[in-house]
């Protein structure tokens, strides 16, 4: 199997009242279409590990790389152009723009990447909020739905632009244990397809259903 | 239609708080309406005063000023010896003709020069008009009457009467207004004019003129040249004054400095007759700049404080974008669009609202009817304040939205997604 996500000698501090050594000399590797959980007690540093993964924070030491690109020390822009086209992301608290409506939500990203027409991306979101069964709900504003729904859009949001790997932080975090149920299924169901996911959770029946868990404790890789 | 998307995701914003967009809307239509508004008063009133006085001041006035000199002396033709010093205390002006000579020449030279359109001589005097019991100060202007009326536009204000009535009769008279009221006569009547050294005469009332302007109403006539010299005793080439119009005249100041090196006598050009005008033109020019710059400057502090809390309510959504992999430019994209919008429809609406304003003005009577004559508030309607009025609110709106934009593009989304 490809490699698609790679670290060297990653580390990080936080340097706010004093240097906290956050994540210590992190070196692994995730393989294409692996369904990666990362687990460990609050604090951990298993979250930072996932933002700094997720490019959307660089300020560590060491090196990412992504799909054989060499993310560290690229400029914002291109970081938010790669993500764009690169890294779906799901959040613990759904965060859908609570004034457009859910097929406007998913939409979004794959217009700003602007690969296929605005009808084409509208007939792959309406596509992705099916797989979510979501449809009926697509032209609804997402500040009225429940957080399962929203949750479920949020998914398809990631999905949209087909990108290499998903991350999701504490996907389920927010969720009752029907919406739980669905999310798990759905997370399943990608990976099945082939879809990378890396996800953080302290949710151990969701860290036992992927293919592998890593445990993370003080900064460092348990196993 | 279908936007790009950082436009939709403005327009959605915008839509989705209606109310405080138009609160934002509101701040800079009024700024520009007042712009406007105050602009095209302050410039009517500027124009309203230049006009009235250009009315009655020739673009350049040729004439002989008294001069105190007192260089000579005719004590030393007494004292004929250069050997001794001669000090002479508490000289006497000498009696001195105010007359140009040689008019008729300087008359021709002026008639030759391409600059000029018309040329106008004049002899002017101090008198007393009686009528009755009635002795009133006042001055009379002798003119050619049909030279006098190709510089000043005179037969828009003739009240009554016919200004060619003065070459027709001998001894005929337009008064002001203003005169001819205070004397109580009317068409037809007889005054009797006394001139400072005494000689008097009897003139007839053949019209009255109306120059908008107290000053001149209430003192001057009109009457013809032979007349003044007459009552003044002196011969028929007696001239006080020349008055020129030019053709353009923003060549007046330096006509004025070439003609009285030609001809040795003072030119006065309009600007420097009416200074204190001038001066006050330039003082409610500037009166109204900054005044209308403070409104607007006020309407962009609106603008840059409503953008400041939409961001600080939008920095989960800014957060959300930005993991979606909008870049930085993105962002400010989205919301300086929203502060052009603003800017922009503000703009237009307080155009609008500035030429009604401005129109309901034109069309309110003036209250005063002392110094000078206005029926209604004077107003002009100059598209360039409209262009200006635009610029300057979009370009307000740019510079107050551009750094709440700037703000919302640094912030960090890792801080705000993980809470």
């Amino acid at each position: 199997m490809s490699e698609i996500l790679k670290t060297i000698q990653l580390n990080k501090y936080f340097r706010e009242t004093e240097e906290f050594h956050v994540i210590k000399n992190i070196n692994m590797t995730i393989n294409a279409g692996e369904f990666v959980t990362i687990t460990g007690k609050s604090g951990c540093g298993k979250s930072t590990l996932l933002y700094l993964l997720s490019t959307m924070d660089n300020d560590y030491e060491g090196e990412v790389h992504i799909n054989n690109t060499k993310v560290t020390g690229l400029s914002q822009n291109e970081l938010a152009a790669f993500r764009n086209e690169n890294i779906g992301f799901i959040f613990q608290f759904h965060f859908l723009l609570p004034e457009f409506t859910a097929l406007q939500n998913v939409m979004m990203p794959a217009l700003k990447l602007a690969k296929h027409s605005r009808t084409e991306i509208e007939e792959r979101a309406y596509a992705k909020l099916k797989q979510m069964q979501m449809e009926d709900y697509a032209l609804k504003l997402s500040g009225k739905l429940s957080g399962g729904q929203q949750q479920r859009i949020a998914v398809a949001r990631a999905l949209i632009n087909e990108p290499k790997v998903i991350m999701a932080d504490e996907p389920t975090g927010n969720l009752d244990s029907v919406n739980t149920g669905i999310v798990f299924d759905i997370f399943k169901e990608l990976a099945s397809k082939g879809n990378t996911i890396i996800a953080v959770t302290h949710d151990n029946d969701f860290a036992e259903r992927s293919d592998r868990i890593i445990e993370m404790k003080d900064g460092e890789i348990v196993s | 239609m279908a936007l790009p998307v950082n436009l939709e995701i403005a327009k959605t914003h915008l839509l989705s708080r209606k109310k405080q967009s138009i609160v934002a809307m509101l701040g800079v239509t009024f700024g520009i309406a007042m712009f406007i508004l105050m602009i095209s008063f302050m410039k009517g009133v500027n124009k309203f005063l230049q006009d009235t006085m250009l009315a009655s001041t020739a673009d350049i006035k040729i004439y002989n000023d008294v001069k105190t000199d007192f260089s000579s002396s005719v004590t030393a033709d007494y004292f004929q010896d250069s050997s001794q010093l001669v000090v002479v205390h508490h000289q006497k002006p000498k009696n001195v003709n105010l007359n140009i000579k040689s008019a008729d020449q300087i008359i021709a030279d002026l008639k030759d020069n391409p600059k000029v359109l018309a040329v106008s001589p004049m002899l002017s005097s101090q008198v007393f008009y009686n009528y009755g019991p009635v002795q009133l100060n006042g001055i009379i202007k002798g003119v050619n009457i049909l030279e006098e009326i190709r510089i000043f536009d005179l037969k828009d204000k003739i009240v009554s009467g016919r200004l060619e009535n003065l070459l027709t009769s001998d001894n005929g008279i337009v008064m002001g207004v203003g005169l001819a009221k205070k004397l109580h006569v009317s068409m037809g009547d007889m005054v009797t004019l006394a001139s400072p050294a005494g000689n008097s005469m009897r003139l007839r009332v053949v019209g009255t003129f109306q120059m908008g302007m107290a000053m001149v109403d209430d003192v001057n006539s009109y009457v013809n040249i032979a007349t003044v010299q007459q009552i003044l005793g002196k011969d028929g080439s007696y001239i006080t004054n020349i008055n020129v119009k030019l053709k353009d005249l923003k060549h007046a100041s330096a006509e004025a400095i070439s003609c009285e090196k030609k001809y040795g006598y003072k030119a006065e050009s309009w600007e420097v007759t009416n200074a204190s005008v001038q001066t006050s033109n330039v003082v409610r020019d500037v009166l109204t700049i900054v005044v209308s710059a403070t409104m607007l400057i006020v309407a962009g502090f609106g603008i840059y404080n409503i953008m400041n809390m939409l961001i600080t309510n939008k920095m989960k959504d800014i957060a959300i974008l930005k993991a979606q992999g909008f870049a930085q430019k993105d962002i400010i994209q989205i919301f300086l669009t929203q502060s052009i919008v603003i800017g922009l429809l503000g703009a237009i609406a307080g155009l609008l609202l500035g030429f009604l304003l401005s129109y309901g003005l034109s069309c309110v009577p003036f209250p005063s009817q002392g110094m000078v004559s206005l029926k209604t508030f004077p107003v002009i309607f100059e598209i360039k304040y409209y262009v200006f009025g635009v610029l300057f609110g979009v370009i307000t709106t740019l510079v107050a939205g551009l750094m709440p934009s700037i703000k919302a593009s640094k912030i960090d989304p890792v801080a705000i997604l993980r809470g």
